[in-house]
């Protein structure tokens, strides 16, 4: 599709189905109408042009298709849906752009992250019904077939539906947790989308820009609220090593290893100023936290010059606020990085009795690095191969089995016992 | 995450299962299209397929040169991969369900089968750490 075309669909999608859902009161449907909308747009725009108000046509051809869909009901349906159409003719399409439009966009975020939705539905829903992917787009990304993903979006709007939840604002005293949840979903977008080594995926949609770029819009909306800055800020200092961060076969560099004139260094600016001023505002959270963390590591040049210390008084911020198992294990490398791997590997065995991290390799691949700063080569090698075991990771796995290569090379005598 | 289930069986197992009864083989097809139907309208179903049967297999090794050596009789006893369905489910509990029911389909006179499933995770590309 033409690229500066697709983008503007993409943007205006929320922006129409704010208008259509709150005249027509029926979110499911209106999803599927201006999703149909979007893909006519797809077609004609390339070949007819742009129409000179592009958001009034999407506006109009969705809600004819709602017409549509309405007047195809049972005739019960259809007296109620006379009233909806009626309305909607004398309705001039300016009206439908009023001040209203960043509250619908709100509205939608909101609703498509519903916490009654299980993640991988609430990330479809949002990435197409705010997002504007279709779900072909979305399917590919997450590497399942078409009508597994459709079957997804329907089930959510379905489970939507069932809740009874109107699509409205959520009142103020489920705002904060509703948030929580909106959030939540944006983070694992850009997860998915970071974290996917390319190779073999170049072509995959680019989910963590996608991410970025929801970020923006509810930071857009809600200026105010440090933590959706946190959150924009970590994406975007996180980001910035996306190029670094995996080689030319999609094998993992670490942090350490990666080449850092391949930062991003327009974004790292970025997304400090952003951090600095959520910081400002005096409510601080675990996404600033760990923006200020990614913060760090992006201003240091080279590896040695990161300043861990600062990296461990901000952990151990983190983890007051949270009793994650991952931020205890950040947590443990920090300290290692400052006081001596003796203190890391230490910290290190709370977790092994932690029901959370039994059996995650994680644990184990991080027990690996400090033993190797301690000298102990036998014993990294040793959790390398058992953390090379336990990751669904290809990427990881085969770091680890790299790594664990590398010492047995290096040491004089490998111990026979272990096993390959 | 995506799950592997993985329907296993010996021959002497496909022989008897072709001679059942027609109702017993209908019940079972009707099992079988009514568990994919399912899985696709929750949005699981990543992939279903069935193979051919154990008559027909063959273990194939480089030789010298590389070409291929083929080894083509089997103990009665050898289990083979039957079928498999790969499931993209929330957790893994819900991957031993699907395989609990996968396990659990009718056999001759409606009996249930608990015909053994073996359960896997599929490796991804993606790694847990923001590096």
């Amino acid at each position: 599709m033409d690229i500066p075309i697709e983008h503007l669909l993409r943007e205006l999608a929320p922006q129409v189905l704010g208008p259509v859902v709150r005249r027509f009161h029926d979110f499911a449907a209106a999803e599927d109408a201006v999703q149909e909308a979007l893909v006519a747009a797809a077609l004609q725009w390339p070949r007819e042009g742009v129409p000179e108000n592009p958001r009034g046509w999407l506006i109009q051809v969705a809600s004819r298709r709602m017409m549509d869909y309405l007047r195809s009901e049972e005739s019960r349906r259809r007296r109620e849906a006379e009233v909806a159409i009626q309305g909607s003719i004398l309705a001039p399409t300016q009206d439908l752009g009023n001040e209203t439009d960043q509250d619908d966009t709100l509205t939608l975020v909101f609703m498509c992250c519903h916490p009654s939705l299980t993640p991988s539905s609430a990330i479809a829903l949002t990435l197409r019904a705010v997002g504007g992917l279709t779900t072909a787009e979305i399917a590919s990304a997450f590497l399942v077939p078409e009508a597994t993903m459709a079957q997804r979006i329907s089930r959510a709007k379905h489970t939507i539906k069932a809740s009874g939840v109107p699509v409205q604002m959520p009142t103020s005293h489920e705002r904060a947790e509703r948030l929580r949840a909106v959030l939540h979903v944006l983070y694992l977008i850009f997860n998915e989308g970071y974290t996917s080594s390319s190779g073999p995926h170049l072509q995959r949609l680019e989910l963590s820009q996608e991410a970025i770029r929801l970020a923006r819009s509810v930071h857009t909306l809600l200026p105010d609220d440090a933590e959706v800055a946190g959150l924009l800020a970590l994406m975007l200092l996180t980001d910035v090593r996306r190029m670094a961060r995996t080689g030319q076969d999609g094998e993992l560099i670490p942090l350490t290893k990666q080449d850092r004139t391949l930062w991003d260094r327009a974004e790292i600016s970025e997304g400090i100023a952003l951090l600095t001023s959520a910081l400002a505002k005096g409510s601080i959270g675990a996404y600033q936290l760990q923006a200020a963390i990614a913060a760090v590591h992006d201003e240091a040049m080279q590896a040695e010059d990161t300043d861990w210390t600062q990296i461990l008084a901000l952990y151990d911020l983190l983890k007051r606020m949270s009793d994650n198992p991952m931020v205890i294990l950040n947590h443990a490398i920090a300290a290692a990085m400052v006081h001596g791997p003796s203190k890391g590997l230490e910290l290190l065995r709370a977790l092994d009795s932690d029901a959370r991290m039994a059996g995650h390799h994680r644990l184990d691949a991080v027990r690996a690095h400090l033993l190797e700063m301690a000298g102990d080569y036998q014993g990294a090698i040793n959790s390398y191969r058992i953390a090379a075991s336990r990751t669904t990771s290809i990427p990881e796995r085969n770091y680890l089995i790299t790594q664990a290569a590398r010492l047995s090379e290096n040491t004089t005598s490998p111990d026979p016992t272990i096993p390959a | 995450m995506k799950y592997i289930l993985m329907m296993t069986g010996t021959k002497a197992g496909v022989d008897t299962y072709r001679a059942w009864s027609k109702s017993d083989v209908e019940a079972h097809f009707a099992f079988l299209k009514t568990l994919n139907k399912d899985l696709t309208d929750s949005g699981e179903l990543v992939a279903n397929e069935g193979l051919a049967g154990p008559d027909q297999a063959k273990v194939v090794r480089a030789g010298k040169d590389g070409v291929p050596v083929t080894d083509g009789v089997f103990p009665e006893a050898k289990e083979f991969l039957l079928g498999y369905w790969i499931v993209d489910v929330e957790s893994p509990e819900r991957a031993y369900d699907i395989a609990a029911r996968l396990s659990g389909g009718p056999g001759p006179g409606g009996t249930r089968l608990s015909m053994p499933i073996e359960v896997r995770q599929i490796m991804n590309r993606r790694t847990d750490d923001l590096s």
